[in-house]
């Protein structure tokens, strides 16, 4: 019986992850994620995390994740132009590569372990296992620092992300915010970064006066 | 199950999400991807406190999921902040490392 | 005589940083004077010097003194040290005396020239260097005179340095003296590999020891040797610096290219004797490029038409006597001609000097005519100058060159060749002097000739470089505005008439048959030497006799070509041409080193600047590492491109390579 939730869950957190990652809509891409998540609490469950599992879907899939579809309602979901000519045409193929090497590598240092307890069950453990009140106890005994030190960076999170997104001045100066894309674009021959890496502007050349700029 | 195939699980799991990290160009596809791989990470842990029979793997689990909370707050504050100087949402575009 | 043979040294030497150190102090000519009167100390202790000398018993006149060691390793001695003996003594007071003469001379001739005090610094040093030379107890110092003496000659070729004929001819005499120098130190390689030692007394007590079985290696060393005595003796055919060597002011023609720097390869040759004598090749390639340059020399002398340059040639022959003479081995002889054409030679340039002053700078004799009556005194000196180089009796030229055919022709064999043509050769000196003189002193007076009749010195009315034309001004680096005639100068005339009178009657140290004091001084320097029997009394009346012919015939027909029948030279021009144009292109020689030196070194210059400079070492080994490098940052700059995901993917391939490494390690 559990190895078949194990598989129902396993399969949905794969497909949730696999899903993230082509899903071409950002919505859809949250969605996929949420699924996920809620494969992981099953799993959870099944490793006897019943608290992480809650803490899980409450706050994982709950919060943060509404939280990100704040945001991506916000930003729109379309697929930007591309302004410069696409960089990286090895990318997918090398990160496909690299993805499928870490893969390998993980699971052989996993099966080839000679950690004993990792091909078996694990020992029996009592029913106070994962619950509340013993994570509860071990967050105010033991590690009661990193408790509080998590609490701090809940605070410095929250706050940074205010300072991050805020408006400056009042609504109405959203036009004097509006900066075109094109305007950070300086004239040929600064010597941006882009340029000395071999970026091709795809502006003519910037008129300086009477004929460009010398060599 | 015995334990390692959830560990097998965890390194998929962390293995797709590298390569959704590598590969899509929206930063909040980016950063989703970057919860798989925390996520994983949160896997393995559980997997090994149920190993060690210990409740401490899910004590760090469970700060990991604060952290990736803060982490997200952080990266969508980001995010909303390039999008309000009307830069293009896309991590190709916004490649000068100055300014 | 120890103080006196270092103060010798230590006096010019003071002179020149008196001079270059402190010449914005010194007023007027007192720069002029300290040179003159430096000269004249060194010539004292000179003469100090040859009394000790004298004092001294026979056997012990060959005395080293050294101040120091430079370096003793490696069985390398190094010393500095004199030797003072006869020779050098002799020498020394040559030297001294004549240098003196000549800063006398230059005292009113330099005057108006701005760069003075230079001149008498510059000088000062040459007379020290050649003391050196002279002086010189070892091969170590003998180098560094001649290289001193070769830079002396640069300074002063090149002192009126903004004429570019002037610095084209410093830097001409200063290779040709480099390759003799080259030659001069190896020859020393050669001769210390077996000798051991760089003393000059040791090396000649065991020269025939040494040598025994080395005999090839010593002739290459002296062959060597030989080169560097051509090239600072202007011998065919490393003679092309001399006549070059006239851009510079007279009184440095008279002084470095007439009495001694051109002597010190003879010096050279007579001090090396011992070493000599032990081949007879070398003593015989010498006594033959002697005589080449002398005849070659005195054809040139009869078709070139600038003044100095005519004395020029004649110095060149006349040296060829000397070489001739020290390598067939008339030692003494060798150094009496060294003497006496110093006295005439000296004197003809400072009266030729005169003539030019008169000519306001203008040295070619097709201009400068009957000038007689305008300078009597230039005249008459130059009349005793042009007697005593055509070797007439009783004047001292004639008793030293017969002296030195004389001894030729005693060694018998094949050196009567030499002895004959020793005799053409002296034909052909009176020839082209008496037509020097003839030209410039005899005829129609030109017109600076007549206005200085009147008592006016003639002015060009632009200075002008007397080679070329091109017109010059008189600040530092060109002559000085006014000229300087011996008339009108007492210094000059000083200078002059002490050279004339040993012109004359220097003749009288080693009149055959009645006086041989020169030879009777020299002996101990000389007494290992296996030529010393001289030529029979017959051999030696029958030369005097030829030697009067010669001369006699010379002048007259000279007279006749020049002065009674006007026209002879130009018909004899025209039916000689082919002749003639070889004497006036002075026998190709500069064309023959251009094509077969220069241009080939100039082609290597070219080659290495634009083959092996620009391509390999610019191209290759700097470019190459420089763009070594410029790959290598900007393959780091494409690191740094922002791109996002690039990034990324580095950071998991690191990941993935430790991964590996450590599931590796585990196995």
């Amino acid at each position: 019986m559990a190895e078949v939730f194990f598989f129902i869950a396993a399969i949905g957190a794969v497909c949730g992850a696999v899903g993230v990652v082509m899903v071409r809509n950002p919505f859809y891409a949250v969605l996929a994620l949420v699924f996920h998540l809620l494969s992981l609490a099953a799993l959870f469950l099944l490793l006897q995390a019943q608290f992480v599992a809650a803490a899980q879907v409450v706050v994982y899939a709950g919060a943060v994740m509404v939280l990100y579809v704040f945001v991506v309602a916000y930003v729109g979901a379309a697929e930007p132009t591309r302004l410069r000519a696409p960089v990286g045409r090895g990318q997918r193929a090398a990160a496909v590569l690299f993805g499928l090497a870490l893969f390998v590598e993980l699971a052989i240092a996993v099966l080839g372990s000679s950690l004993k307890a990792v091909p078996s069950d694990g020992p029996t453990v009592g029913a106070g296992f994962g619950s509340p009140a013993q994570i509860g106890e071990l967050l105010l005994t033991k590690f009661l620092l990193p408790f509080e030190i998590a609490s701090f960076l809940l605070l410095i999170a929250a706050a940074g992300a205010v300072v991050l997104a805020r408006r400056r001045g009042g609504i109405g100066t959203e036009e004097a915010d509006r900066v075109a894309a094109m305007d950070f674009r300086l004239p040929p021959g600064l010597g941006t970064m882009a340029e000395a890496v071999g970026g091709r502007s795809s502006r003519e050349p910037f008129e300086l006066g009477a004929g460009g700029g010398g060599e | 199950m015995t334990l390692d195939w959830y560990l097998v699980v965890s390194a998929l799991v962390f293995a797709v999400g590298t390569i959704g990290v590598l590969t899509r160009r929206n930063p909040l596809v980016i950063l989703l991807c970057l919860e798989l791989m925390l996520n994983a990470a949160n896997i393995a842990l559980i997997a090994f406190a149920r190993m060690w029979g210990n409740a401490e793997g899910q004590v760090f689990a469970i700060v990991v999921l604060v952290v990736a909370a803060c982490e997200v707050c952080i990266g969508l504050g980001l995010v909303v902040a390039v999008y309000r100087r009307r830069l293009p949402i896309d991590v190709d575009e916004i490649r000068e490392l100055h300014g | 005589m120890q103080t006196s043979a270092w103060l010798i040294l230590l006096f010019p030497l003071a002179g020149t940083l008196v001079n270059a150190l402190g010449f914005r102090v010194l007023p007027g000519k007192a720069v002029g004077w300290i040179g003159t009167a430096a000269i004249a100390a060194a010539f004292v202790c000179s003469v100090l010097a040859f009394l000790a000398l004298q004092d001294r018993g026979e056997e012990h006149r060959q005395v080293v003194y050294v101040a120091w060691d430079y370096a003793n390793t490696v069985g390398v001695d190094g010393k500095l040290s004199l030797l003072v003996d006869p020779l050098s003594i002799f020498m020394a007071l040559v030297v001294t005396g004549v240098s003196t003469l000549i800063h006398l001379y230059s005292v009113a001739y330099l005057w108006s020239d701005r760069g003075y005090a230079r001149f008498f610094a510059y000088l000062n040093f040459f007379v020290f260097s050649m003391l050196v030379l002279v002086l010189a107890g070892n091969f170590l110092l003998l180098i560094v005179g001649w290289a001193f003496v070769g830079a002396a000659s640069y300074l002063l070729i090149s002192f009126w340095y903004r004429r570019t004929t002037a610095t084209s001819a410093g830097i001409k005499a200063f290779v040709i003296n480099v390759v003799g120098d080259a030659g001069l130190v190896l020859g020393t390689f050669f001769i210390f590999r077996h000798s051991h030692t760089l003393d000059f007394l040791g090396t000649f007590d065991s020269a025939s020891k040494d040598f025994a079985s080395h005999n090839g290696a010593l002739t290459a060393g002296l062959l060597l040797l030989l080169v560097g005595a051509f090239a600072k003796s202007a011998q065919v055919p490393l003679h092309t610096w001399l006549p070059d060597a006239m851009e510079g002011p007279t009184p440095v023609s008279a002084l470095i290219h007439a009495a001694t720097m051109v002597t010190a390869g003879v010096y050279l040759i007579a001090r090396m004797h011992p070493l000599f004598e032990l081949s007879d090749t070398a003593a015989l390639v010498g006594a033959i490029v002697g005589c080449a340059t002398l005849l070659i020399a005195g054809t040139i002398g009869l078709a070139v038409t600038d003044l100095k340059r005519v004395i020029a040639y004649s110095t060149m022959s006349q040296i060829g006597y000397m070489i001739m003479g020290v390598s067939a081995g008339a030692y003494v002889a060798g150094h009496f001609h060294l003497m006496t054409h110093a006295f005439f030679k000296a004197l003809l340039f400072m009266a030729a000097g005169s003539v030019i002053a008169a000519m306001a700078g203008e040295q070619s004799l097709d201009r400068m005519r009957g000038f007689r009556r305008a300078l009597p005194f230039t005249y008459a000196c130059f009349v005793i100058g042009g007697l005593a180089l055509s070797a007439v009796p009783p004047f001292s030229g004639f008793f030293s060159k017969d002296e030195i055919l004389g001894d030729i022709a005693s060694r018998g064999g094949g050196w009567w060749v030499f002895y004959v043509l020793g005799y053409v050769g002296a034909f052909l000196t009176a020839l082209y002097t008496w037509r020097m003189i003839f030209r410039a002193f005899w005829g129609e007076p030109s017109p600076e000739a007549r206005e200085l009749e009147e008592g006016h010195l003639h002015h060009a009315d632009a200075p002008f470089n007397p080679a070329t034309g091109e017109i010059e001004d008189t600040d530092v680096g060109f002559p000085g505005p006014e000229h300087h005639i011996a008339e009108r100068a007492p210094e000059m005339r000083i200078a002059m008439s002490v050279l004339a009178v040993l012109a004359v009657a220097g003749g009288v140290v080693q009149v055959p048959f009645v006086t041989n004091w020169l030879e009777h001084f020299l002996d101990p320097s000389f007494a290992d030497s296996r030529f010393g029997a001289g030529p029979s009394d017959t051999l030696t009346v029958i030369g005097m006799v030829v030697a009067v012919v010669v001369a006699a015939a010379g002048i007259s027909t000279a007279y006749l070509v020049w002065v009674a029948r006007p026209g002879t030279a130009e018909r004899v021009r025209e039916r000689f041409a082919p002749l003639h144009r070889l004497f006036v292109n002075r026998w190709y020689f500069d064309e023959l080193i251009d094509l077969l030196v220069v241009r080939p070194f100039a082609w290597l210059g070219r080659f290495g600047q634009q083959t092996f400079e620009r391509v390999i070492v610019n191209g290759l080994l700097v470019g190459g590492t420089t763009n070594i490098v410029k790959a290598g940052s900007a393959a780091a700059r494409a690191l740094q491109n922002g791109f996002l995901r690039a990034y990324a993917a580095v950071l998991v391939l690191g990941m993935v390579a430790m991964a590996l490494y450590f599931l590796i390690q585990s196995t």
